[in-house]
């Protein structure tokens, strides 16, 4: 990598190093660098726009192998890239699950071949994600891999879970495990959050009580073993409010949100948009209050897409029969700026502290989530935080299944910079 | 009235009024010796049935056959997805034939106001999954009103697994609208525990409510329901919210006993209940079709350009 550039008079938000001042970002031979270098780089004006550590998402579906029908690493890692994101955590839940290592690194030589954005593959917790036997745990370890969830379903018994956890310390202190908080026997059949909403639309519930029974049994294993916990995608206030009083304990968890939990309540429902449609399902105003009070207190340490790519037929059936998910790489940012930063619950660089900052510590992703200082591979996303539009189809994603379509939100990513390379410039991917 | 018949939280009390009203004029239709008048000859009606169902598709059928509309039965057991054709692509598939009206009945809570997005037709709801039931709804309002002269102010139970039931969700809009006081009655796992938000009250003490009843409504209870934990047994589910001989001295003696069908006799209602002649369960099922020819005629007749 040869090329520099320079990007002058954005507003530099680096919360790795406690920084938000407007300077010149140098960029040669991949990494940052000091402004000795900025001479004969090609210089890109960058007033008015906010240079950041490249958004990291610890939630997305790519769904390969096994589901390509709904989006692949290439067009998934290309969403990623439009999205401002230059790292995201892929899940286990393919076909075949990613539960050993070969797996894992067919996943990452694909993401390599793409070149938009780096792929962390999570590895599933139990083989198979059938909930009885552990995955090649240690081997997908050696493998490098940080971070083992059976997302989609909690891990069914607090045996297993608890043997998981115990064994894991094996191979390395820092792995952990993130689990989906959902009770399998209470949410068995059920489409949206059980309430008001759910009793008049006449849609079978899932109820807030099955998230916190998962989520008080998780944090109680994870004091039990020490092993650390990440809480995927919280939807209800009680459950916010365990994970406040088990940090408060010392327990090592951290927790995510989406920025459709943080955006959207069951109300919404009221037309069965199949778009809304997730598990966990959205909840209420109350729950919607607590998890913004959440990340701002910081009991909530990441936002996370949670992008569940489905093909236009699968959404298109009957409300019971679509599967359950939306989209998000693509309008994450804009929709945290709507709805987080803009109203005053966060400011942006909290905001940008929780979608790049948090999840590459947690991830472990070592080159991303700043600090951008010289010499550190140059990662960034750079966006233009006051431009607004109507967010609708189609996306760089296969799918187009995104619960904000129709809806007015506000950023708008310009460049994306992976490793030096622009990777997305004026909004659309450059390979 | 709106274009389409999806729900009765859609219907206001004025709506409701005027479809009873205009079902009053259909009423006399059906004791004529040639029950069939003009009204809708030359459009089309689809009873588009994706669920099992016998009488609301017949009611359905008669009501448009006496309209003189040309009506096409298109069943299927299980969803269309099941089938291996999406519900929109057999929508459009209706759609391109020609149809003005779809009477949809589905498992899927919903599908009807789905099938709005797809199709120009006019729908109507003939029973979505555990949503709605708007017609039995209207159906029922029609039989109180003409049984006990008002809908105000009436006193109605609903008895039985209201959470599962779209009549029981449409039967409790269409009274509350109209100024009623309903009670819902059954066991707490079976009514849904926001269910007071409707503007209803909920008891599980039928004894306590009986006596004070203008009409006691009965749910039919799904015995799968016993396998999902809902209740114990059948038999434990008669003894305690089953509408017994014994039961029915403590009602007033004009109250109306009212089951939208098919019943179960001996678990919801014994057998000599359902024979009293307080029981108007077989005028509920003729006032289904003066209903379903109004709603037709409301939705259908007065739109669209007159080509007789």
């Amino acid at each position: 990598m040869s090329e520099r550039l320079v990007f002058t008079g954005g507003r530099v938000i680096d919360p790795a190093a406690g920084e938000d001042a407007v300077r010149d970002v140098v960029v040669a031979d991949g990494v940052l660098a000091g402004p000795g270098a900025a001479e004969g780089a090609e210089r890109i004006d960058a007033s008015g726009l906010v240079i950041a550590p490249g958004l990291v998402d610890l939630h997305t579906h790519l769904r390969e192998p096994g589901d390509e029908h709904k989006e692949t690493v290439a067009t998934g890692t290309r969403a990623a890239a439009v999205g401002g994101y230059t790292a995201v955590a892929a899940m286990a839940n393919t076909s075949p699950v990613a539960d050993n290592a070969a797996v894992v690194q067919a996943v990452r030589d694909l993401a390599t071949a793409a070149g938009l954005c780096d792929v962390f593959p999570v590895g599933a917790v139990t083989r198979g994600r059938s909930g009885e036997l552990l995955a090649d745990l240690g081997e997908m370890a050696a493998a490098g891999v940080r971070m083992f969830s059976d997302d989609g379903s909690s891990v069914p018994t607090a045996r297993l879970l608890r043997n998981a956890m115990t064994y894991l310390r094996a191979f390395g202190d820092d792995l952990v495990i993130a689990e989906h908080a959902e009770d399998a026997s209470l949410v068995e059949g059920g489409h949206m959050h059980e309430g008001m909403r759910s009793a008049s639309l006449g849609l079978a519930g899932r109820p807030a009580e099955a998230e916190e029974i998962i989520v008080a049994r998780d944090l109680a294993l994870a004091r039990a073993t020490g092993c650390r916990l990440h809480l995927c995608h919280l939807s209800s206030a009680r459950a916010v409010e365990l994970v406040r009083r088990a940090k408060a304990e010392g327990v090592r968890v951290t927790a995510e949100v989406t920025p459709h939990h943080l955006t959207f309540t069951d109300e919404d429902l009221a037309t069965y948009d199949a778009n809304l449609k997730m598990n966990p399902p959205l909840r209420t105003a109350e729950d919607r209050a607590a998890l913004l009070e959440g990340l701002v207190d910081g009991t909530i340490d990441v936002i996370a897409t949670d992008h569940a790519p489905h093909a236009v037929e699968e959404k298109e059936s009957e409300f019971d029969a679509a599967p359950p998910g939306t989209i998000g790489l693509e309008t994450a940012l804009p929709a945290v700026i709507a709805e987080v930063v803009g109203p005053g619950h966060a400011s942006l660089a909290r905001a940008i502290e929780a979608m790049s900052t948090a999840p590459a510590r947690i991830l472990g992703a070592a080159d991303h989530g700043g600090p951008l200082e010289p010499g550190r591979p140059a990662n960034l996303v750079v966006f233009d935080p006051d431009a607004e539009r109507v967010v609708e189809a189609p996306f760089s994603s296969k799918a187009r299944n995104s619960a904000f379509l129709g809806r007015r939100v506000r950023g708008s990513v310009v460049y994306t910079v992976l490793r030096g390379a622009l990777v997305v410039a004026a909004g659309k991917p450059t390979r | 009235m709106n274009e389409h018949l999806l729900s009765m939280h859609d219907l206001t009390a004025d709506d409701v009024s005027r479809i009873l009203d205009t079902a009053e004029s259909f009423r006399e239709v059906g004791t004529r010796v040639i029950k069939k008048v003009p009204a809708l000859r030359g459009r089309t009606v689809v009873n588009f049935f994706l669920e099992n169902s016998t009488r609301t598709r017949i009611s359905f059928e008669l009501a448009a056959k006496r309209l003189s509309a040309d009506v096409i039965n298109f069943s299927s057991g299980g969803s269309s997805v099941a089938k291996g054709e999406s519900l929109k692509d057999t929508a459009l598939t209706l759609q391109a034939m020609g149809a003005d009206a779809i009477v949809i009945r589905h498992s899927s809570s919903g599908s009807p106001l789905q099938l709005t997005r797809w199709v120009g037709a006019h729908v109507l709801n003939a029973g979505d999954g555990t949503h709605e039931h708007p017609t039995q709804a209207l159906l029922d309002l029609y039989t109180m009103r003409e049984r006990l002269g008002r809908l105000e102010g009436l006193r109605v139970a609903i008895v039985g697994d209201v959470l599962h039931s779209r009549v029981a969700r449409s039967l409790s809009f269409g009274l509350v609208k109209t100024g009623a006081d309903v009670t819902l009655v059954g066991p707490p796992t079976l009514i849904p525990p926001d269910a007071p938000a409707w503007g209803v009250h909920v008891s599980y003490d039928i004894d306590g409510v009986l006596p004070k009843l203008d009409v006691c409504y009965v749910l039919r209870v799904q015995r799968e329901r016993q396998r999902l934990e809902f209740f114990p047994s059948v038999r434990e589910y008669s003894r305690f919210f089953g509408l017994t001989a014994e039961r029915v001295r403590l009602m007033p003696d004009e109250a109306l006993i009212m089951h939208p069908g098919p019943m179960n006799r001996g678990v919801e209602i014994d057998s000599d209940v359902a024979d009293l002649p307080t029981s108007v369960i077989e005028e509920q099922v003729t006032n289904g079709i003066a209903i379903r020819m109004a709603l037709l005629y409301l939705l259908l007749g007065a739109t669209k350009e007159d080509t007789s």
